[in-house]
């Protein structure tokens, strides 16, 4: 199990996936460039939080028409598991992958802080190592985190299991307290929390663990 | 659909002892020059750029409008 992670220019997480995923983990990961075309045969693909594209025009806007991008629909139509953390899920959202979008926390601050959250794996291939209804602790780190979609949307997402992470205290006024959505086969998950900053009990804890080392247990 | 940055401006409104505002909402406004064969292909290319680029039709609505440069249509 190989792992890549996309980068942009305004990317800056990316570092801290990559130490999550092979430093702590021990998977290979690589970087990918958002200009290549194709994903250099990795098995799995990490989008990380940052601003990409400075984050113009709208959060993941112009980063949803990066090269990189192609290969990385292709992927996920073919079920390659694919993560998408903060500004990764706003692309990921942009891109069509999930529904919905990200916008303007209701607060108008950037908020960062650690957060309480409800996982509900469902059929979600990089949950399955929590237990169901479980509570864990992520931090979040975000002006854009709002999730926003109509309420016809949100009943089919909590119909089909696809809101698979929720705020227990709900931080920017995303409908539906939703932190986290998978798509419906389950490969696909965006967060607006950050797990890779929850992988080593000195820097934030553990909770992230289990989500990033569903790639050992579930290739 | 909430707009947070609106609402703030809509309370300092108030504040600058202005208090009719009853809706003051905060959107953008893009000026692109587009070189295009003849109107018709310029309202298309505008509408595919304001729908699937400029505007996230999730959370945005959009309209359009066309000016042709002085001098009248380019060929």
């Amino acid at each position: 199990m190989s792992v890549g992670v996309v980068v942009f220019p305004g990317s800056n997480c990316d570092r801290d996936v990559r130490w999550a995923l092979e430093g702590c983990l021990g998977l290979p990961t690589t970087f990918l460039w958002h200009e290549q075309n194709d994903l250099a045969g990795v098995d799995a693909v990490v989008i990380p939080g940052g601003f990409s594209y400075g984050d113009y025009l709208r959060c993941g806007a112009i980063a949803r028409f990066a090269p990189v991008l192609e290969a990385v629909q292709r992927f996920a139509a073919a079920g390659g598991p694919v993560l998408g953390i903060c500004n990764g899920f706003q692309v990921l959202t942009e891109l069509g992958l999930l529904p919905g979008a990200l916008t303007r926390n209701a607060g108008l601050h950037f908020i960062c802080e650690p957060t309480e959250l409800e996982v509900r794996p469902g059929r979600c291939r990089w949950l399955q190592g929590y237990g169901d209804g479980v509570s864990i602790h992520l931090p979040i780190a975000h002006g854009e985190g709002r999730y926003q979609c109509d309420r016809e949307a949100l009943e089919q997402l909590e119909a089909n299991g696809q809101v698979v992470l929720r705020y227990a205290a709900n931080p920017n006024g995303s409908v539906g307290d939703v932190a986290g959505l998978c798509n419906e086969a389950g490969n696909v998950l965006g967060l607006m929390p950050h797990p890779e900053r929850a992988c080593e009990a000195l820097t934030g804890g553990l909770d992230g663990l289990p989500l990033l080392a569903s790639l050992k247990q579930n290739p | 659909m909430l707009d947070p940055a609106g609402e703030a401006t809509r309370a300092a409104a108030a504040r600058l002892g202005v208090e009719g505002v009853r809706k003051l909402r905060i959107g953008k406004a893009i000026e692109l020059e587009l070189e295009a064969p003849d109107r018709d292909t310029a309202q298309r290319q505008l509408e595919l750029l304001s729908d699937r680029l400029l505007a996230n039709p999730v959370i945005e609505n959009w309209s359009l409008e066309i000016r042709e440069p002085a001098g009248g249509e380019r060929s």
